[in-house]
């Protein structure tokens, strides 16, 4: 019983080490959609990962990098699930990840947009400050909301000029 | 190594989960997750919601990647291509979900790539061609408000598949009207050749707009999000005129054969290739 808790501890360990394919600098546990890891009464490993995006390549990837691992720990029978419920949420960044995310010049999201009931459409300039993860400052300002992946949108900064990239909120 | 050329060597070794190069080796994108269809929950009428509103995706994806290499600016190529890729991975998920209900247990490719413009069941909308910017800023402003208001009722549908696809493309969506939204007012609101050309669009785009409204009752809150947009950007509402026939029932405009051919080319010249 215990070999079994330790393994399942272990598996888990493994399972959140493995680094997110397009943002390497974090863990999938770090990014959030590691979503659980089970060891079953027969001793298989069932990882649950959840997609950032409807359309992100990478879940594949994250796959199959999450079963290669285990299985080269030792873990003969692994079985990755895909959940869908709850959606992921960049809240589930974790504060971990958004330090690594800055100590490599990506600014962090704020707090996702509330659930529930129809979503509103605003056309007021009412962007939230992101703050310049290089220098700090809060003259800032969107360039693009979109950049070289689904998650992230384009910002600089207008105080040291650089240009930086900043995961978006949702 | 049994052959020389390169990438017939990068084809071989398809065991397990290896593949040669990130994104190749694509497989379903409901792996793993519970497939039962729940009591109560009539399976072709699932399956036929899911096929409309992936063919949505699918051929307005298309219409978007387009504009690679083509756009004004770098900022809106990434842009367009991104809202493109959500699209396709909503239309990836509808399909596998299609085909886990309707009996056939078909892949998302068969859906995508094997069947003919007459089976296709996507708005005429989504399918006219790419036209400049303005009708793009349109198209996409009055498809991302109709399926947001539609996806926002179906994050309660029965089926725990279709729901849970739909909540997650509820937060793909509000980024794809917020983009459209605020171009639509800068161009509106912007030359008076932006202006013209943004009125241009909304005349073209105004007659195939009334067949979104037939299936779904989200006619107010699309409605009313135009009307905010086009106050905003000075601009008339348009006058809706429906033409007869529906996208729907499988009638489409002369412009969907090219683009499927385009688009299914390389899988129907080789329909048992792997890469």
């Amino acid at each position: 019983m215990v070999t079994t808790l330790l393994d399942a501890r272990r598996a888990r360990y493994i399972a959140e080490q493995v680094p997110d394919p397009e943002l390497p600098m974090l863990t999938l546990a770090d990014l959030g959609v590691l979503r659980g890891v089970e060891l079953t009464e027969d001793g298989a490993v069932v990882a649950s990962l959840t997609p950032t995006y409807s359309g992100c390549p990478a879940m594949a990837e994250m796959r199959a990098d999450v079963a290669a691992r285990l299985r080269e720990a030792g873990y003969a029978r692994v079985e990755i699930r895909t959940v869908l419920d709850p959606p992921w949420t960049s809240d589930w960044i974790t504060p971990a990840g958004r330090r690594k995310l800055a100590e490599h010049g990506i600014a962090s999201p704020g707090p996702a947009p509330r659930g529930g009931g129809p979503v509103p459409l605003v056309l007021s300039p009412t962007r939230h400050a992101v703050t310049c993860p290089r220098c700090g400052s809060a003259d800032t300002e969107e360039t693009s909301r979109f950049a070289a992946t689904s998650c992230k949108a384009l910002w600089r900064c207008r105080a040291c000029r650089e240009p930086f990239e900043y995961v978006k909120e949702i | 190594m049994s052959d020389d050329h390169v990438y017939m060597t990068l084809a071989e070794g398809h065991e397990d989960d290896t593949r040669w190069a990130y994104g190749t080796g694509f497989e379903d994108p409901l792996h793993g997750v519970d497939t039962t269809v729940p009591e109560g929950v009539d399976a072709t009428e699932l399956a036929s919601l899911c096929v409309a509103l992936a063919d949505d995706a699918l051929v307005s994806a298309q219409r978007l990647a387009e504009w690679i290499t083509r756009a004004p600016e770098l900022e809106e190529e990434v842009a367009l291509a991104n809202i493109g890729l959500d699209l396709l991975g909503q239309a990836r998920l509808l399909y596998s979900r299609a085909g886990q209900v309707d009996g056939t247990g078909r892949d998302e490719d068969a859906y995508a790539y094997f069947r003919d413009a007459d089976d296709f069941r996507n708005v005429r909308l989504a399918e006219l061609p790419g036209g400049d910017f303005a009708f793009t800023v349109v198209r996409l402003l009055v498809l991302s408000s109709w399926r947001l208001a539609h996806f926002e009722r179906l994050a309660s549908h029965p089926d725990p598949v279709l729901a849970a696809i739909a909540a997650k493309g509820v937060k793909e969506l509000s980024y794809h009207r917020q983009y459209a939204a605020e171009w639509a007012v800068r161009l509106g609101d912007g030359t008076d050749e932006s202006y013209r050309r943004m009125r241009k669009a909304l005349e073209q785009a105004a007659p195939y707009v009334g067949e979104l409204f037939t299936a779904y009752d989200v006619r107010d809150e699309v409605v009313a999000v135009l009307k905010q947009v086009t106050e905003a950007a000075g601009l008339p509402m348009p006058v809706y005129r429906p033409l007869p026939g529906s996208g729907r029932d499988g009638e489409h405009t002369e412009h969907l054969a090219p683009l499927l051919a385009e688009l299914q080319g390389v899988a129907r010249a080789h329909p048992e290739a792997t890469w």
